[in-house]
């Protein structure tokens, strides 16, 4: 169990690969069936997701028009607006706040359960969190989006190739948040709670993943520190640059290479820290 | 007497259970600083960019969000509690609550020591100093005493909102995170010129719900400034008459959440 693998111990030795990929489709599709359940808690953070975007949206495109050429940061009002709507539906997609599973189930004593299972741990939970993000895409992506697009002038991407590429960096926004998300929740193993490292972690990344405003209004050399040596960017910044082709397609695609690094990166992280939790994880609860 | 007696023993339990987790307790306050911190700097940084936004320049407006967010923190400590109804309500604990011989909604704020939050009042009174230092206020007798009275009607109006959100859970046992949309939300939208909003958007949540009189409109005085959208001077006095009855209006709602409450069973 100290590697990162899905495979299920099996008698005969054939098609491993295929039957670890049952397995994780299986978890996926059981993470997206949970989250279906919660149907009315759906309805009420869509809401609350379009009020805050209302005011988001109103600030920048004040401080926007405000600005001698009309723009914030480089961004015109279109690519503003844009930029707000999506990150308001990201942020429900990556799951940014809130998710508390894993160190509840270390609280409480559950993760034994977890770890007795044939699936790495890391694993199963990314393959319940993708499912979880696949629901969140068509109940709560979509309602900011459209109520974007309904009150305020929105961008259109001009090059086909943005709408694949703006795919691949949702996907890789969830992977590297989950990451993230993982390691603050996995801090329980150490502390007992993790309510401390889930505080800092909401602290820091609203303000560092570009939702309170974007990261291009700081210092440019800022900038660059956050977007290379951070994760945060790579949670919403990054996606919403991605379609709203802030940059050439050259540093467009860069920047989902940086997102790329980071999944992988974090996803390593996760499974070392996991390692070593289990080495010295005493279960509490009885 | 016996009942003052109860919440003690209420407290000192909340305080043992904080002085059990003092990394956590720690951190918690560190980051609800960091929290008002970070709304002060968006501001900044939205604010820097250009010498003034919708008319507003970044001292006027760090008056306009420093009185928003010292009613707001005072609120946040004192009644934010209530925002966990809806855990309380789904969970169970809301039955646990009802059956003791002390008043609900005392209790609720009984639950969750706040002292973790202190931090952010004084940040947020710090904030508010600065600005009003910053802007050379022509100090009257009226002004100054506007200047103490509009972070206590501010946090009297978000208590109200924070109650009237929280009593959601009553009737909508799943209403998540909807509540935050007008105590986070409005917080948010309370902390900048009205000017910046326009359209439906901003007559539902200045006016109808009230949130240009929590922090624009008596700025507006401070500075010495008439209203770019045309209301008269005096609109700077309504925030009392605008806070009360909220709270009314709470309590009202509050009562009629109570009587007719349901157990989620087992």
């Amino acid at each position: 169990m100290d590697r990162l693998d899905a495979r299920v111990p099996l008698i005969s030795e054939d098609q491993q690969l295929r039957r670890s990929l049952v397995t994780f489709r299986a978890i996926v599709r059981s993470g997206f069936r949970r989250w279906s359940t919660y149907r009315q808690a759906t309805a009420a953070g869509a809401f609350t997701n379009v009020v805050f975007g209302f005011v988001r949206c109103y600030v920048l495109l004040a401080v926007a028009a405000a600005a001698a050429d009309g723009k914030a940061a480089g961004y015109d009002a279109e690519q503003l607006a844009t930029y707000v709507w999506i990150g308001q539906g990201m942020l429900s997609v990556i799951a940014i706040w809130g998710w508390t599973d894993l160190a509840d189930r270390i609280r409480t004593g559950d993760i034994a359960a977890d770890l007795l299972r044939p699936v790495h741990p890391v694993v199963s939970y990314l393959a319940a969190d993708l499912g979880r993000a696949g629901f969140a895409v068509l109940t709560r992506f979509l309602p900011p989006l459209i109520a974007g697009l309904i009150f305020f002038p929105m961008y259109e991407p001009r090059r086909w190739t943005t709408y694949p590429l703006f795919a691949l960096s949702m996907l890789l926004a969830v992977v590297v948040c989950f990451g993230c998300r993982f390691l603050v929740n996995a801090s329980a193993y150490w502390a007992g709670d993790a309510r401390g490292a889930l505080f800092f972690w909401t602290l820091a990344s609203g303000v560092l993943a570009g939702l309170y405003f974007p990261l291009r209004l700081l210092p440019d050399g800022v900038t660059a520190l956050l977007y290379l040596a951070t994760p945060f960017p790579s949670l919403l910044q990054v996606p919403s640059d991605v379609l709203v082709e802030r940059d050439g397609p050259a540093v467009q695609a860069g920047l989902v290479g940086v997102q790329a690094v980071w999944a992988a990166a974090l996803l390593m992280v996760c499974a070392a820290v996991q390692r070593r939790a289990e080495r010295r994880l005493v279960v509490q609860g009885g | 007497m016996g009942e003052l007696r109860a919440y003690r023993a209420l407290l000192g339990a909340q305080f043992r259970s904080v002085a059990s987790y003092r990394v956590s307790f720690l951190a918690e306050m560190a980051a609800n600083l960091g929290t008002t911190a970070l709304d002060i700097a968006t501001v900044v940084v939205l604010f820097a960019t250009a010498r003034a936004v919708a008319g507003f320049t970044l001292r006027e407006a760090l008056l306009i969000a420093g009185l928003s967010s010292l009613g707001f923190a005072l609120a946040d400590m004192l009644i934010g509690n209530v925002d966990h109804l809806k855990v309380y309500v789904r969970a169970g604990t809301m039955d646990v609550v009802l059956v003791r011989p002390l008043g609900a909604l005392a209790q609720l704020l009984c639950m969750d020591l706040p002292i973790r939050k202190i931090s952010r009042g004084l940040l947020s009174l710090a904030v508010l100093v600065a600005a009003v230092r910053l802007n050379h206020i022509d100090w009257t007798l009226t002004r100054a005493v506007l200047l103490v009275v509009t972070p206590l009607a501010g946090l009297v109006f978000f208590g109200a909102i924070f109650v009237l959100s929280a009593s959601l859970a009553f009737w909508w046992v799943d209403s998540g995170e909807i509540g935050s949309a007008f105590t986070y939300g409005g917080r948010d939208f309370s902390s900048y010129p009205m000017p910046i909003f326009a359209g439906w958007f901003r007559t539902l949540f200045a006016y109808a719900l009230g949130f240009a009189f929590v922090a624009y409109q008596p700025a507006l005085i401070l500075l010495g400034r008439t209203d770019p959208l045309g209301l008269p001077a005096w609109a700077g006095f309504l925030s009392p008459l605008v806070a009360l009855p909220a709270a009314a209006l709470a309590a009202l709602v509050w009562r009629a959440g109570i009587r007719q409450y349901r157990s989620t069973g087992s």
